[in-house]
């Protein structure tokens, strides 16, 4: 039984840095999605949903890797607390951004977007 | 009371996890931190249920995995829409009615909404949020009811259905 668990151990010890790497190039990956989509999107509004990418998914999972190639518990502990707190004020400050537009008058576009006509590809 | 020893415990972990020394004088200046903060926090009168929310943690704990999935559910639709090679997005504003009442179950259902990609809270009067959204058919009303009623208990408990 023991043995067991030393096999586990080791196997998790080898498994432990290529997967919190690929977890950290996922991560990177989809914050470069996000910019890209901050880049393509029309106006202010719809950006701040692409931004929104980087915020969460690209965040949780450069955090995972980096908790899973971390050498020690308190290193873990200080990943939670980043966590924690990006999850607390990240909203707010996409609250802050949004509202201070809608207060200052920046009408959102509204309706359907870049849906091309048969013709206009033809015309292309 | 009980906000009073949440928020110490909380500090104190907060202190020990940061530091990871346990010598006598990084303890001493622990504790001193500590006590400084909670002398702080009394004078400005926030230890209360929204300065030290640590006893809905539980309500919290259940609420997070649920909002995990939708977060990631939101996500795979909000980066199909970005790496899309024709843009098809309908953005539109919404009216969102809550049936939170506490400020703090609202502050839960707003960083909900906006914490979802493709969906950010413009703004909160009384039980009416704003909400801007990326995809018009996904953001109607009865989209947001079943995170309205998970986000209600999580911040007030089950015996806060009005």
């Amino acid at each position: 039984m023991g043995d067991l668990f030393a096999n586990i151990a080791d196997f998790w010890g080898m498994v432990r840095f290529p997967l919190g790497a690929a977890l950290c190039l996922g991560g990177g990956i989809l914050c470069l999605i996000g910019s890209v989509g901050v880049l393509r999107f029309p106006d202010f509004y719809t950006r701040l949903h692409a931004a929104s990418i980087t915020d969460t998914a690209g965040a949780i999972l450069i955090l995972l890797g980096m908790g899973l190639m971390a050498p020690g518990w308190l290193v873990v502990s200080k990943l939670v607390a980043i966590f924690v707190f990006l999850f607390l004020t990240g909203p707010a400050s996409s609250h802050a951004a949004a509202n201070a537009a809608h207060t200052a008058g920046l009408q959102p576009v509204i309706g359907p977007i870049g849906q091309r006509s048969d013709d206009d590809d033809e015309a292309a | 009371m009980a906000y009073f020893l949440g928020l110490l415990v909380a500090l104190v972990g907060f202190w020990l996890g940061m530091s990871g020394h346990f010598s006598p004088l990084l303890l001493t200046f622990g504790a001193v931190s500590v006590a400084v903060c909670l002398i702080l926090a009394y004078r400005l009168d926030i230890i209360d249920r929204e300065g030290a929310p640590y006893v809905r943690i539980l309500g919290y704990a259940m609420y997070f995995p649920w909002l995990m999935k939708e977060i990631v559910k939101a996500n795979i639709t909000v980066i199909r829409a970005c790496v899309k090679a024709d843009l098809d997005i309908v953005p539109a504003l919404v009216k969102v009615k809550t049936t939170c009442r506490t400020d703090l179950a609202k502050v839960t259902f707003a960083n909900s909404i906006t914490l979802t990609p493709g969906t950010v809270t413009v703004e909160v009067e009384g039980d009416k949020m704003l909400v801007h959204a990326l995809y018009e058919q996904e953001a109607q009303p009865e989209a947001f009811e079943d995170m309205d009623r998970r986000s209600r208990i999580a911040a007030d408990g089950k015996g806060a259905d009005a």
